[in-house]
């Protein structure tokens, strides 16, 4: 199948190295201590976070730093077919793993000792680099949250189809079964915390693709700075003195 | 950005937002760089030291935000002022929270804080209001006091080894009833000197927890009530019939509609105030109560968008005559 046409447009009429649209909104859960809406293109993605609060399973706790919790899952009207899904299937237990762990990196958990931080993300529409959005919308709203992190986490995807580098799969360049490099990084620190890959890629072309990975991630870094930016002001302002 | 989440006709969209913007332009010339967001760089002068306080980490060499919000700068100390998080206490500091556990010769609270507090039974006044040792008597009828469920006022004490400790050492604090309990963001109330307030003109306790939760009441005489209750054991219970007793203790429990009124209308005012973002002080709480009154607004209908929008507006003049004087 084509998925670069002879004039350089992708099945959707990006370029190769274009992203999707994004779009974040801060505040989306109001009884949760922090909750974001992150939509990239088509998918959509809703986190709310809870915490740092009292443990609900004391044999958990652990005196030196915050217990950090994350459940992911997806609606079941997300997907083109209406599908029920178990809770536990093992690629939403994957998710979770994998999001806890980049989040966990950020987090200052030193400085909230025996309390647990919860992370709920959920997907209510998909369509390609979930996994991605997921991060990108847990770190908003952690940073809603007031959780101290050193650095905000951003992730983006890209791929490899057609001899050509995509930034940002969508569902069907995604299930075209070519290599897709999920990337999650510190853009002020300039470290990589997250890197998937499925399939092949050689050595060479995988830095490139990397490479486009990281100018993404890096864009959208720049994107939820300003929305946070915008957000921290107004509450400051209504506020008042 | 957070959104307002009301549904607005066009002009009161319109209103609002003149309303915001107007309230924009009255902060923003007090300090307007000083947002920060996670990991942006907060610019000081190196050739003094620094002191790097909450909110703050040392990267490189550089002083960077590790949450979003405001740079504050005391002499040689700056730190991050936090928005939207949880209640970090400080020493003295009234709290309400809700009694979660009862353990030994303790309770645990939920203050809105990364963990629960603790009150000790020996940190606070004795219903009889005498001061001796407790004994194990009084550790097994501490349920009498407080129980799960039950809302109390309380000073923050300090940290100890096992946590956050308060103490209840006056008949101010202690258990509230007959009232409303509302919770809202913390950054909204501000630490003063009085967080007891008596509204008189409505006959209604106000007391604003610096944890983000308010308590709305009736008020409740200063006096010590357990003392009434002493004096009413000792009298001969021959003397009083018991159907005395009941409509006696029924007045104690009854709270006049006009009452009840007026602490649905503060406890309103509150939400309106908390909704909206603004913070939250006895003036202005006072403030929007009387525009409900001198409009002849329904309880209800203050929750409702046309009040919330006229609320906006009104504050919108009230800083900015603030401003000029």
């Amino acid at each position: 199948m084509e998925f670069v046409s002879p004039e350089g447009l992708r099945l959707d009429g990006r370029r190769p190295m274009e992203m999707r649209q994004i779009r974040a909104e801060i505040g989306a859960v109001s009884k949760a201590d922090g909750s974001a809406v992150f939509e990239m293109g088509n998918t959509k993605v809703i986190a709310a976070v809870y915490g740092p609060r009292e443990l609900q399973n004391r044999s958990q706790q652990i005196s030196s730093q915050a217990l950090v919790r994350c459940e992911y899952s997806m609606a079941n009207f997300s997907t083109g077919d209406r599908m029920r899904k178990s809770k536990g299937d093992r690629r939403s237990t994957e998710i979770s793993l994998v999001i806890r762990q980049t989040m966990e990196a950020c987090i200052l958990t030193h400085l909230m000792p025996r309390s647990q931080i919860d992370i709920y993300v959920q997907v209510l529409q998909a369509d390609g680099g979930t996994r991605s959005a997921c991060i990108n919308a847990a770190t908003l709203a952690l940073a809603d949250a007031g959780i101290p992190m050193c650095d905000l986490v951003t992730s983006c995807s890209a791929g490899y189809l057609n001899t050509t580098p995509l930034l940002d799969l969508n569902y069907v360049e995604d299930s075209a079964g070519g290599p897709d490099v999920t990337l999650g990084i510190l853009p002020k620190l300039d470290k990589v915390t997250l890197l998937q890959m499925d399939s092949k890629l050689p050595i060479d072309i995988l830095e490139n693709v990397m490479q486009l990975a990281i100018e993404g991630c890096k864009a959208i870094a720049k994107y939820i700075r300003e929305v946070l930016l915008e957000n921290t002001k107004q509450l400051e302002y209504r506020r008042g003195v | 950005m957070r959104g307002i989440q009301l549904p607005l006709s066009q002009t009161q969209k319109v209103r609002l937002q003149k309303a915001l913007e107007k309230l924009e332009s009255l902060s923003s010339k007090v300090n307007s760089n000083a947002s920060v967001t996670i990991s942006d760089s907060i610019s000081v002068n190196h050739e003094d030291s620094v002191l790097k306080g909450h909110g703050t980490a040392d990267l490189n060499g550089e002083v960077v935000a590790t949450v979003c919000g405001i740079v504050e700068r005391v002499n040689k100390l700056v730190y991050v002022r936090a928005l939207r998080s949880r209640y970090k206490p400080e020493v003295g500091d009234i709290v309400i929270g809700l009694v979660v556990e009862v353990a030994q010769k303790r309770w645990r609270l939920e203050i809105n804080y990364s963990q629960n507090a603790v009150l000790m039974l020996s940190s606070m006044n004795m219903p009889d209001g005498v001061q001796r040792r407790r004994t194990s008597v009084d550790e097994l009828n501490m349920r009498s006091i407080f129980e799960e469920q039950d809302v109390v006022c309380a000073e923050v004490r300090g940290f100890q080894h096992d946590g956050l400790h308060l103490q209840a050492r006056s008949q101010k604090y202690g258990k509230l009833h007959r009232g409303q309990l509302l919770s809202v963001p913390p950054y909204l109330v501000k630490r003063q000197k009085q967080h007891f307030h008596h509204l008189e003109e409505y006959g209604t306790d106000l007391i604003l927890g610096c944890n983000g939760l308010i308590w709305v009441g009736e008020h409740i005489e200063g006096k010590d009530d357990m003392v009434d209750d002493q004096v009413n054991e000792s009298a001969p219970e021959a003397v009083l019939p018991s159907k005395n007793y009941v409509s006696l203790d029924q007045e104690k429990n009854y709270t006049t509609l006009e009452t009840r009124k007026y602490i649905c209308r503060a406890a309103n005012a509150v939400r309106v105030l908390s909704t909206l973002g603004f913070n939250i002080t006895l003036e202005i709480i006072k403030g929007v109560v009387d525009l409900s009154l001198s409009m002849n607004l329904d309880i209800h209908d203050m929750l409702g968008s046309e009040f919330c929008v006229l609320v906006a507006e009104k504050e919108a003049e009230r800083r900015s005559s603030n401003k000029k004087r």
